[in-house]
């Protein structure tokens, strides 16, 4: 500990003491503990101790029956834990009963103070850590401590709870790690006293009647199953697993979705899913006894293991698939569909499950959706993966929504009553159609998916939410339909759909909700990166009136409908798009360059999303050798740089760096490397007219850019001109131009000038600099010192264990300097 | 009468009137029957394979015939949709009773009616058919005039002065306002959300309430919010005005209707956009004053042309105290409720009486034209039509839901303009209804069959019917329905000084009881005790008064009993008082006392005891008075 430190502690820890000075924030006791955590783990709890004898006094202070605030007296049970961690240090703490009457009954455990839950959990805390040790698990079974965390499993505060059920089972690994590691084939009567309390006080909850006690049992032995993978968990399992069993046997089955996680848990783990001890029976069995909403977790958990017999996963698959098949069955698909999908026959227990309400009906589909769309990217999903009865499905799920579906029975009827406008349907429905466009499926069966999201983009009814995902479902679908043979255009049926698309995009860009108009720009800019350069694509784009109200769109009243129209248009006018006003279609068009626009946008858009997006077009633009940059791409650079270096969001300075890296590699001549920013020696000399080539950078200022944001207040922005900066100087590294042509004078000049900028005053410009001052300031600088420093958290300072305490204590005032004033 | 409304729909029928003479529609051909006949051509003319009426349009009345309107005393009006019938029914009736409507319901209501009228009126037209009416001719026509009902009966449009005759026989009532009809029931009208100034009634007595809801709207948009409460606890609620195009949502509608605005104007296009003078308008001018500067249409001028334009946007800004609560804020501030009196003020929006005049001059394309009437059969919507029909760059939005718009379009075809169909009805759907049932749980609902089935187009839609507990009574057209409830009570005032001599006597704890003897006077249903006129003193003599004088018979009366008679302890009585070889059985009702001795038999039962004893009257009286001595006398 720091010799400063060592001082504050004793006042600080007379601050704490004292009851009239309430600590007033949680968080400053929180950091104090992660300090000691720290001194702690790199030495000796004892020396600590020793040296410092204010903590003792603390801790004996907090016993004594006083007004003392709760959260001080966590502290020191945490505090007290943390020290006893080291068995030397348990030891000292021992010898003076500090720890007993901490934790024992005489402590706050009886006291008035164990109503505040911060207590109870300081005291699980401590516990938590001081339980390292075998001594440590003497003193708990001598102060009775495991039965006060049996109670506290049902504490009212949920945090107390489930650290109580933590504790339980840190203590249960605690008591076997020694005794059972030997000894894989020991029996649980061979076991030490407290693992066996433990494990008589979870069968005992097993068999209670009561659902809160099944529930903190179960929990107790997931986070077991979870945590330890040592031979004695299988032990555990072939003496519980009857009892778990005897669950099933209940109706309805208490506890089910801590069950499920239980029996998952016991799946995983790789001890006990590798040995036969009834696992498998047992997961099958609760997979036909759960209803099909706890059952599903289950299903998809099962499906996601490893390792499974087969038959398993078919089982869990079919309940998996149940409330699809009873949508299917409903809606009197092809027979064909329903034999794939139901390999259980259970379709009819689920239609009453189904229909009870909207809730239950809304709840279960969603769920379902969701499972199986985790499901589809796994590569041990199950196989034959049921393409084509799941995208069915989905289909009829989506029409049943729109209320297009019509449906032939009267369950058919009440699903459909239930569905129509559902939103959350819809939106998982078309988040798994378009997981699922990730396979192929029937010709007929694509069409009637082209069919439904086309009606979903179309509908006036479709919220914008769920347009949304239309759109980015129809995006996947139309990537994954193939390409015609022999060139790379869309196949002929996605040609037909974007044909009867492309006239519903245009309302879309005109509706008065701006998330419409915002997400159907994303679309549009996806469709023209992937398409863009794709003639029967270009045609029927150029042939709508969509490239036009994109334009329209740069001027719109919302900053995020004005940020995709940018990006839209950017991408327009990279691929040759953008409907040139001069074009015969349109004579009378005002000839505005897209340049112009872009420009006026990002220096007086009151909003920083158009003009970020707006230097990600222009990086872009730059990269890609646009027409209208290439013209005259210096005085573009020189445009951009200088208006972004006056913008207010950072996010625009460090998009103008990335366009200076790339004007900068252009220039160069070296091709960009993956790592733009890694300094790597030049392999060769560069041509001596390296300072030729440095001098466009010169014109366009894009030093003066780059130093002035070296100093930027946003630490993002330095650091990338930093990085920037210094692998230029790389570059230049075996620069040998004329000693002295940049003038000594000037140099100074410059970095005089830098000095004042990085005081803060960024008043004066340099002005233009000749190549070779550059080179000579760029040496001249500390660029990786500065780094170092950019690298560091900008509260760094504030972050040491010396603030925190100066801190504390200011808080109270106890640092002695106002005392004057109180007078 | 609950609700006096028009039906529209009979002047699809008919061809429209322009405004100026077209030559398109004067030159269509006369329709002639399958054999060639042609006495009807000058009648009946032909449009792209519809046949049309030529004549002045007229309109299908309410029910007449079922009972005689002479005799209605109220007539509840829900909403100034709902009204456009009352000239036909006060002036041409007999009718004599009152119409009660709140204010702006009247006052928008009189627009409409004076807009019908102007519409009508301005383009006066010779011809008259009825030769067509003929049962016998009729059904030789073609669909739809040959399935056209009671066709004899439609009118002619009402004039002016019917208008303010019968709107002179309104009483304003407020929302909330308890009005007593003849003391047998007391109605009251709460705010139904539609409209400005619409209403839902409560119809009740002390006993039963009967709530009439129609035309009625959950959604936030003008008009003071429905009132939900006051409907709770009704014995029977009548259902009715719900939305007419259940499938659309009015959000996913507006958005549709700005984004094809916006869309046909950004080409070049005109829009049109058939509607009435109030309602959904000012929700719409209101969405678009939102819109229009996002779309970059600022510089497009919206003209609105009604004969009461002007009328309808200032009296919306005047009726405070029916808008909703947002719109009711801003008149303290004090700025307009509503946002178009700001497109006035810059020349975004532009109103005129008809289209000729200022407009003409005014006339700038590409524009949006908000006119009437929706049926396109009359008004200046008609002339739009013929201008803008022959240009696919120009669009015709629907927004109104009272007329099929395709039946409209018929006598316009061939058409080239755009028509888009964007049906805005706010009133309730049935989701709407389900949750308005579950909130005020009436006993009973009755509504029209239409609503318990799905619509015949969809009729897998179970969601587009009405679901409730226990099921809906429906009605259809004529039939005669009894609402499920008697009256059972009726409520008794009774005057002070007779309550004053009354002494009840506790009969139970918290339950006292008193005799009263009084005179039931009963006026204007209303029933009141009124203390009984005092017995006038015996003359004396005995000379025999007439019968008219009698007052009412005033013996003294025999004290009421109470309480219930503990057997053993009246065994124990008995023998007290000499009786021997007492018996008691039980039976099913109650308890037998015999008295095998004396031969006698009491039969003790929950609300009657019997002495039966052989004609020993003596011995009975001792009996009477032992039971009696059990019993509470008052």
């Amino acid at each position: 500990m720091d010799p400063e430190c060592s001082q504050l502690l004793p006042a600080l820890c007379s601050v704490l003491a004292d009851p009239r000075q309430p600590v007033a924030d949680d968080t400053c006791l929180e950091k104090l503990l992660d300090w000691f955590k720290t001194i702690t783990e790199a030495g000796s709890s004892l020396l600590l101790l020793q040296e410092n004898p204010c903590l003792l006094g603390l801790l004996c202070h907090v016993l004594k029956p006083q007004d003392l605030s709760p959260r001080v007296l966590a502290f020191s049970l945490r505090l007290a834990g943390m020290l006893a961690a080291q068995e030397d240090c348990f030891q000292y703490l021992q010898q003076g009963e500090l720890l007993p009457r901490l934790f024992g009954e005489a402590g706050p455990l009886g006291g008035a103070a164990w109503t505040a839950p911060s207590v109870r959990s300081g005291w699980i805390q401590g516990l938590r850590s001081l339980a390292r040790h075998p001594s440590a698990l003497c003193f708990l079974a001598d102060c009775g401590a495991v039965d006060t965390i049996f109670s506290l499993q049902g504490d009212s505060s949920l945090f107390v709870a489930s650290a109580a059920g933590q504790l339980l089972v840190h203590i249960l690994g605690l008591s076997l790690q020694g005794a059972a590691e030997g000894h894989p084939g020991l029996q649980t009567g061979d076991w030490p006293v407290c693992a066996q309390k433990i494990v008589s006080h979870i069968e005992e909850s097993l068999r209670s009647a009561a659902t809160p006690q099944i529930t903190q049992a179960l929990n107790v032995l997931t986070t077991t199953f979870g945590h330890c993978h040592n031979p004695w968990t299988q032990v555990l399992w072939v003496r519980l697993s009857p009892l778990v069993a005897c669950l099933l046997e209940k109706d309805p089955v208490p506890a089910a979705h801590s069950l499920v996680d239980l029996l998952l848990s016991v799946a995983r783990s790789s001890v006990l899913s590798s040995s036969s001890c009834g696992l498998w029976e047992t997961l099958a069995q609760t997979l036909s006894h759960l209803s099909p909403t706890q059952a599903g977790p289950l299903a998809l958990g099962i499906l996601k293991l490893q390792e499974c017999p087969q038959a398993l996963r078919a089982q869990a698959f079919a309940v998996l698939l149940q409330p699809l098949t009873c949508v299917l069955e409903a809606t009197a698909q092809a027979p064909g569909l329903l034999d794939s999908l139901d390999g259980t026959g259970g379709a009819s227990v689920t239609v009453d499950t189904l229909l009870p309400s909207k809730a239950a009906c809304v709840g279960l589909l969603c769920r379902t959706l969701a499972h199986l769309e985790l499901l589809q990217p796994l590569p041990q999903r199950p196989s034959p993966w049921p393409q084509a009865p799941l995208l069915g499905a989905t289909v009829t799920i989506l029409r049943l929504c729109s209320g297009l579906a019509t449906p032939t029975s009267d369950a058919g009827g009440h699903l459909c009553a239930f569905l129509v406008g559902c939103v959350r349907v819809q939106r998982a429905a078309l988040d798994f159609l378009g997981t699922l466009s990730q396979g192929t499926g029937p010709r007929e069966l694509v069409t009637r998916v082209f069919a439904v999201l086309l009606e979903y983009l179309t509908s006036p009814d479709s919220s914008p939410t769920v347009l949304k995902k239309a759109f980015q479902a129809t995006f996947r679908w139309l990537q994954s339909s193939p390409e015609t043979p022999g060139c790379s255009d869309l196949d002929p049926h996605a040609q037909l759909f974007l044909r009867e698309l492309l006239p519903v995009l245009p309302k879309r860009l005109c509706s008065p909700c701006w998330e419409v108009r915002d997400s159907g720009l994303e679309f549009l800019t996806q469709m023209i990166g992937h398409w863009g350069g794709q003639a029967g694509f270009r045609r029927a784009l150029l042939a709508s009136e969509v490239p036009e109200l994109t334009e329209q769109l740069l001027r719109d009243p919302e900053s995020y409908v004005r940020a995709s129209a940018v990006a839209a248009m950017g991408q327009l006018s990279s691929q040759g798009l953008r409907v040139t006003p001069a074009s015969p279609e349109h004579p009378g068009g005002r000839q505005k360059s897209l340049l112009a626009e872009l420009l006026r946008i990002l220096s007086t858009d009151s909003e920083g999303f158009p003009r970020r997006a707006v230097m990600h077009v222009f990086t872009q633009w730059l990269r890609d050798g646009h027409a209208d940059v290439a013209g005259d791409t210096e005085r573009f650079v020189a445009r951009v740089l200088q208006v972004a270096s006056q913008d207010l969001d950072w996010e625009v300075r460090a998009q103008g760096l990335e366009l200076a890296l790339v004007f900068l590699e252009q220039t160069l001549g070296r091709p960009s490397s993956h790592c733009p920013y890694a300094v790597t020696p030049p392999v060769a000399a560069p041509p001596s007219p390296l300072a030729q080539a440095l001098r466009p950078l010169c014109r366009v200022q894009l030093f003066e850019f780059a130093f002035r944001a070296l100093f930027d207040c946003d630490r993002p922005v330095a650091q990338k001109s930093c990085d920037l900066l210094l692998f230029l100087r790389a570059q230049t590294a075996s620069y040998s131009g004329p000693q002295g042509s940049g003038s000594v004078p000037e140099v100074a000049s410059v970095e005089a000038a830098l000095q004042r900028w990085q005081a803060g005053d960024q008043g004066q410009p340099l002005g233009y600099l000749e190549p070779e001052v550059v080179v000579a300031v760029l040496r001249s600088m500390d660029l990786e010192g500065l780094r170092g420093v950019l690298a560091e958290s900008s509260d760094r300072v504030e972050k040491s264990p010396q603030s925190l305490l100066q801190d504390m204590l200011a808080t109270v005032g106890a640092l002695g300097e106002d005392e004057a004033d109180c007078y | 009468m609950l609700d006096c409304g028009l039906d529209m729909t009979s002047t699809l029928n008919f061809l429209p009137l322009p405004l100026v003479q077209s030559p398109r529609l004067s030159n269509l051909p006369g329709w002639s029957l399958k054999d060639g006949n042609a006495f009807l051509d000058k009648e009946l003319k032909e449009c792209s394979g519809h046949v049309f009426v030529d004549s002045v349009p007229e309109f299908c009345l309410p029910e007449t015939e079922l009972i005689d309107l002479s005799t209605v005393d109220v007539i509840l009006i829900s909403n100034y949709h709902c009204m456009m019938a009352l000239p036909y029914i006060t002036e041409h009736t007999g009718f004599t009773g009152t119409v009660y409507a709140t204010e702006p319901t009247v006052q928008i209501g009189r627009l409409l009616m004076e807009e019908l009228v102007n519409f009508i009126e301005r383009v006066p037209k010779a011809q008259s058919a009825s030769l067509w009416k003929n049962k016998d001719i009729q059904r030789l026509l073609p669909s739809p005039l040959k399935d056209a009902v009671e066709v004899s009966t439609w009118r002619r449009c009402y004039t002016m002065q019917e208008v303010n005759s019968a709107l002179s026989k309104i009483q304003l009532v407020g929302y909330s306002q308890k009005i007593e009809l003849f003391g047998a029931v007391q109605v009251t009208p709460l705010s139904s959300g539609y409209a400005l100034g619409s209403s839902n009634w409560i119809i009740q007595s002390h006993y039963e309430k009967v709530s009439y809801v129609s035309g009625s709207s959950l959604l936030t948009t003008h008009p003071q919010p429905m009132d939900q409460a006051s409907l709770k606890n009704s014995d029977v609620l009548v259902l009715t005005g719900l939305t007419q195009i259940p499938t659309a949502n009015p959000d996913g509608m507006v958005g549709e209707f700005c984004s094809n605005l916006a869309l046909t104007v950004r080409n070049g296009g005109n829009v049109l956009v058939p509607c009435y003078p109030s309602g959904v308008i000012y929700d719409l001018l209101e969405c678009l004053y939102q819109y229009i500067d996002s779309a970059g249409l600022s510089n497009i001028p919206f003209y609105f042309i009604s004969p009461v334009a002007n009328s309808s946007l200032e009296f919306s800004q005047i009726f405070a105290e029916w808008l909703c609560h947002n719109k009711q804020t801003k008149v303290y501030l004090p700025e307009p409720p509503f946002p178009h009196a700001e497109l006035i003020q810059t020349n975004k929006l532009k109103h005129y009486p008809s289209l000729h005049g200022d407009f003409s001059s005014d006339f700038r394309q590409p524009c949006v034209v908000f006119t009437g009437h929706p049926s396109l059969r009359f008004g200046d919507v008609v002339h739009f039509m013929e201008l803008w029909g022959k240009s696919s760059l120009n669009t015709v939005i629907f927004t109104e839901p009272d007329f099929s718009y395709l039946e409209a379009l018929a006598p316009y075809q061939p058409l080239a303009m755009k028509c888009i169909y964007c049906p805005i009805d706010t009133r309730l759907n049935f989701i709407q209804v389900s949750k308005l049932l579950k909130e005020v749980q009436p006993l009973h609902v009755v509504c029209p069959e239409q609503y318990t089935q799905p619509p015949p187009a969809q009729s897998h839609r179970m969601d587009l019917m009405i679901d409730c507990q226990p099921p809906a009574m429906s009605y259809r057209r004529a039939e005669v329905l009894a609402l499920p409830f008697k009256r059972r009570y009726e409520k008794i005032e009774i005057m002070p000084e007779l309550a004053d001599s009354l002494v009840p006597m506790e009969i139970k704890p918290g339950i006292s009881l008193a005799t009263v003897s009084a005179v039931l006077h009963t006026k204007d249903n209303k029933h009141v005790l009124q203390p009984p006129p005092r017995p006038t003193q015996p003359t004396g003599g005995k000379k025999r008064k007439r019968a008219s004088d009698d007052i009412p018979d005033c013996k003294v009366l025999k004290p009421l009993l109470s309480g219930s008679i503990p057997v053993e302890q009246f065994v124990q009585a008995l023998e007290k008082h000499g009786f021997s070889d007492i018996k008691v059985e039980d039976t099913a009702k109650g308890h037998i006392v015999l008295l095998q001795e004396a031969e006698t038999l009491i039969q003790i039962e929950e609300d009657s005891t019997h002495i039966i004893c052989d004609n020993d009257e003596m011995l009975r009286v001792r009996l009477r008075d032992l039971v009696l001595k059990f019993l509470q006398k008052f």
